[in-house]
Order: structure tokens, then sequence, then C-alpha cells
């Protein structure tokens, strides 16, 4: 396990994982610390084991091994401890929200207020006011939306006062809008609560927006772990999601806002980037912004203005090659941020590129439409 | 004349029986739709048996049990000083078999319909199996438990087969409306017939009309 660079990691909140589970062909096998504080992701190709993963840890799928928060024992095979589900703190949120509908929006969140430890630390008032749901709160489960159902989820399992946040995939049943609504409240949640979460996505943009820490997984098996950045830019992504899948995360701060144009205006080491966004965003957040491989090219000297409005300049620190492709990957050293881009080996060869060169970072498209992180 | 001790034996015997099966009938619905493998197939088939025997068949099976030599009937005899065949606890314990599957399945399939997901929610919520029961289960599984109970205890009601093979006609004891009806049409007292069948006649049409229309809604969606 590597250290993060993540300050709120330091603290504990530390997830000890030792698991043996067996469901139907599959085999799940993992050993992992996991710091805390902080959201930690887990990618994976369906079928990897991610959601088996959290099922053992809340206790829902019968496996052997250890399950130790902080000096919370949930599950100690070798001295016969195994806590029901019940008796564990983990709030899990499911892919498909799984409200009561018997009960209303408010009965749904009293439903786990009653059931919660006294005295709560997380309160019903500071919960619907965090997920804006104070609207909703005599509708009936059954006519919410999607992402409406997800906030309900979110504030009920919030409310049960959790030490472990649980969440499955809970963007996957949503569209683009609604996910990207859903998004910055997790963000919230995880950050106004400081409660740490374990985020199950296989979508790795969901992942480089919202974790500190990633752990990626593959039939059954952890296949890198670390923070998110260096995941982001392993090899074993790239074996996981396919070469036209990879890339990069950028941290930038805003520093204005285009609404003519909605374009927001990011500082990223200095130099500026405009970033198209539907959803508003404020002067001086940070913003995520995972840009893939293929939609950086590069050029020795500075380009000519075209559509491609993004140019970063930075140092070429590596070059990635084999013979079996034709495509080189290349880092570049953005001051002190690393961008990664996918060119022809060719063209490697045509522009004479060598590391430490001076380059140029053409940026086509930056995949950002949600990721708030305040 | 309406013989009202018939009537008021049948309602007896129809509301011990349902309550009774609704206890064993949820822990065994319960345990159906929760289980796999060769026993749950053979408590299945086992449970399916009343709604095809002939009742004369399961009422002769359970005469030779109750019978003071048999054991259970021995058991029973030592136990509460009074015979199981031709006495009203008798007729409980056998209706209790006869209308076993119309509590069972209607339950049953309540359950396998609802799922592990809201269980496990609630779980995640520190809901507790007693607290899930009767605060998930129970509310969402509200219409297979009207169904069940309904169709129990009209099911009860419309009994005569095993009755008649395990209770016989013994007036306040085992004379229920079924068999008043047969012994009336024998004696030729069809006035007397006709009132009690048009009785039943009503009691289980207006009883399918309050299961029908309560099912007419499609189930609710959970999650």
């Amino acid at each position: 396990m590597q250290a993060t660079n993540d300050p709120r990691c330091a603290s504990g909140n530390m997830l000890t994982l030792k698991l043996q589970a067996h469901v139907e062909d599959f085999d799940l096998s993992i050993s992992e610390q996991l710091p805390g504080p902080g959201i930690c992701g887990l990618f994976g190709r369906s079928g990897s084991g991610k959601s088996t993963l959290l099922r053992c840890i809340a206790g829902f799928q019968a496996c052997r091994g250890q399950v130790i928060l902080d000096d919370q024992i949930w599950l100690d095979s070798a001295r016969g401890i195994n806590l029901p589900a019940y008796q564990r703190p983990v709030g899990f949120v499911f892919q498909d929200a799984r409200l009561f509908p018997h009960l209303s929006v408010h009965g749904n969140l009293a439903f786990s207020l009653r059931r919660a430890p006294r005295p709560a630390s997380i309160t019903f008032d500071e919960v619907i006011d965090t997920l804006a749901i104070s609207g909703l709160l005599e509708r009936s489960v059954v006519n919410l939306s999607g992402g409406e159902r997800q906030r309900v989820a979110l504030g009920r399992t919030l409310l049960s006062q959790p030490s472990l946040l649980l969440l499955d995939e809970p963007l996957s049943a949503l569209d683009t809008q609604s996910k990207a609504e859903l998004l910055p409240f997790i963000q919230r949640i995880c950050d106004a609560f400081k409660i740490p979460a374990l985020f199950v996505s296989h979508a790795i943009e969901e992942v480089a927006q919202l974790a500190d820490h990633t752990v990626l997984l593959e039939q059954g098996r952890i296949q890198a772990a670390g923070a998110t950045t260096e995941v982001l830019e392993s090899p074993q992504l790239t074996d996981l999601t396919g070469r036209t899948d990879s890339g990069a995360l950028l941290t930038g701060r805003v520093v204005g806002y285009d609404s003519t144009y909605q374009l927001a205006m990011l500082d990223c080491a200095g130099q500026s980037l405009a970033v198209p966004t539907m959803t508003p965003v404020t002067i001086a957040q940070t913003l995520k912004l995972f840009i893939r491989s293929k939609d950086v090219s590069v050029a020795t000297t500075e380009p000519q203005p075209s559509s491609i409005r993004n140019v970063l300049v930075g140092t070429l620190t590596a070059i990635g090659t084999t013979d079996e492709s034709p495509f080189a990957e290349l880092s570049i050293d953005i001051g002190g941020q690393y961008l990664s881009a996918r060119v022809t080996r060719a063209a490697v060869a045509d522009l004479d590129l060598h590391t430490q060169d001076r380059i140029y970072a053409l940026v086509k498209t930056v995949s950002f439409d949600h990721g708030v992180n305040p | 004349m309406i013989e009202w001790s018939a009537i008021w034996l049948t309602l007896q015997l129809a509301g011990v029986t349902t309550c009774i099966l609704l206890f064993l009938g949820t822990a065994l619905a319960w345990w159906l739709a929760n289980h796999d493998g060769p026993l749950h197939s053979l408590i299945a088939a086992l449970t399916a048996m009343p709604l095809v025997l002939p009742p004369t068949v399961l009422g002769f099976y359970l005469l030779l049990l109750f019978s003071p030599n048999a054991p259970l009937g021995q058991t029973w005899l030592a136990l509460t000083g009074d015979t199981l065949t031709f006495s009203f606890s008798g007729l409980v314990f056998a209706s209790c078999v006869y209308s076993l599957p119309f509590m069972v399945q209607p339950l049953q399939g309540a359950f396998e319909v609802l799922g592990r997901a809201p269980l496990e929610a609630a779980a995640s919520l520190g809901a507790g199996p007693i607290d899930r029961f009767f605060n998930v289960v129970l509310p969402l599984s509200k219409r297979g438990f009207l169904t069940a109970i309904v169709l129990t205890f009209a099911h009860t009601i419309g009994e005569f087969g095993v009755v008649l093979m395990v209770g016989g006609n013994i007036p306040e004891q085992t004379r229920v409306i079924s068999i008043a009806i047969y012994e009336n049409v024998e004696t030729l007292n069809y006035a007397q017939a006709h009132t009690l069948a048009a009785l039943l006649m009503t009691f289980s049409l207006v009883v399918l009309l309050v299961v029908y229309a309560g099912n007419k809604r499609p189930p609710l969606r959970i999650g």
C-alpha cells in the first residue's frame, strides 16, 4: 500500500480487509488495508467482484477472513466473530435505491433515524438540507425520479449514523443529467459528515472525480491500489480499460466563468484551461479533470490558433512504446501534474521527440460535466 | 328455521384453524421462500398434497392417526382426556392439514416477490430479524396475507369430506354447515338445505370478490 498525499488520510478510519468468498463459480480473494477518511474508489469491469466485496463488508455475503474498521471487528473467522449485517455500522447505498415503497420519503428517513445509535451526530435537518430533499418529504417514493430516489437513499443511509459508507454503483441506473447532479452530493456528504466511503463504479471518470484513493479489481483480485492520481496512470488500469480509456487526472482552480460560452476558466499549475460546463461552478473551487490520452495530441512549436482551445506547455518525461502497438504513450509534466498523450510511434519519430523536450499538449476535449470539490 | 349451531360451529372451526395456520403457515412459507435443495422440494410437495388428494383419502389416514390406539391419538388422549376422533379438536387438527396449502402458497408467493432487496436495505439501517419481519415484510406482503387468510377461512368453511371421515355428525361438536346440508338432503329436507346452501354460496362469492378486488392493482414496485 502506497501512502497517499491526501492529508485527511493521515488520521484513523483504517479499513482492514482479508477476505475469501466463493459465489457460485466466482472466487474473491482480497487482502488490503484501505486508508480513511475520504473516498476510496473501487474500480473494475462487470463481474470483477466489486459488488461482492461490498456485500462481504456489509455482511450480506457469507465469507471468511477479517473485516476490521479501526478497532471494531466485524468479521474475524479465526476468532469466531461474524457480526450480522444489522449490527455493523455500515451505510449501504444500492444501485436501485431500495426505498421502502410502503413508506413516504419522510417515513423512509424516519425508519433509519429511529434505529440509529443515540445521540445522533448527523441530524435530520442537516441531512435534508445537504441533500436538498426538504421539498420531497411528503411524497410517495414510488413517484420520485431516479436522481431523487438516490438522494433520499443517501439521506436515509446517513441518518443511520454509519461509520463507513458503501456506495454500490449509486449512479449507474441514472441518466447523464441525473448523474451529473448526484455526483456533487456524494462528494459533499463525504466531506461534510467526515464518513469514509467505498465507492464502486465501472466508470473510470466517476472514480477519477470522487476518489482520493483507488483500488483496481479484476477477477476477484486486487490489481493495483494507491492514490487515485497514481492508479489512473498505472499500466494495470490500461490493461483493464483498454488503451482508449486510459488517461490522467488534472486538478485546477476555477478563476472565472464565461456565461456567454458556458466555459469555466481554470488555473492549472499557472496555465489556463477553458472547460465547457453545463453545471454552474464557483470561483476558487477546485475541479478534477480526467483527460483521456487519446484526446491529447502534441506539438513541438507553439501551435497556430485552431478549434483546439486548450494548449498546455510541459516537459516530456517518458515515452512508452511497444513493438506490438503502433501507438506511444507520452507522459508530460505540467508544473508538477502529469498529462498523458497517445500518439502514433511514427509521430514520435517524425517530431524527433525525446524526454526532457519542451512540448505543447493540445487537449481536444476535456470531459468535465461534474465533480465539485469544494 | 336456520340451524344456528351448525353455522356457529363452522365459524369457530374456520376461525381457530385460520389463527393456527397463520403462525404455522407463515413460518413454513418463509422457510420455503428462502431455502432451496432436496428437502425444499419434499416439504413443498407435502404442503401441496391436500390440494390433489381426495378429502376422503386424507380423512381416512387422519382417522387412523387420531385413533386412541395410534401414537398421536394416544398422546392426545393422555394429555387432554379427550379423543381426537369425533371431536372438535380433531376437526381443528384435520382442518389445519387440509387447509395448509391455502395459507402457505399465497404467503410463499408474496415472500418470493418481496425478495432479499428490502430486507438487506433494512438490515443495513440497523433493523434486526424481528424488526424486519414486522416493519418491512409484513407491510409489504399485506396483500399476500389478506389472500391467504381469506382463502384459508373460506376453504375451511366449505370442508366436507375430511369432516365426515374424522368428525362424523355430532350436533355442536362436529356438525358443520356442509354436514348439515348433506344430512338435510339425505332426509329430503330441501328447504333447510337450501337456506344453508344459499348462505354458503353468497359467502363464497363475497369472499372471492374481496380477494380479486384486492389483487386487481399491480404489485408495488420495490426500490
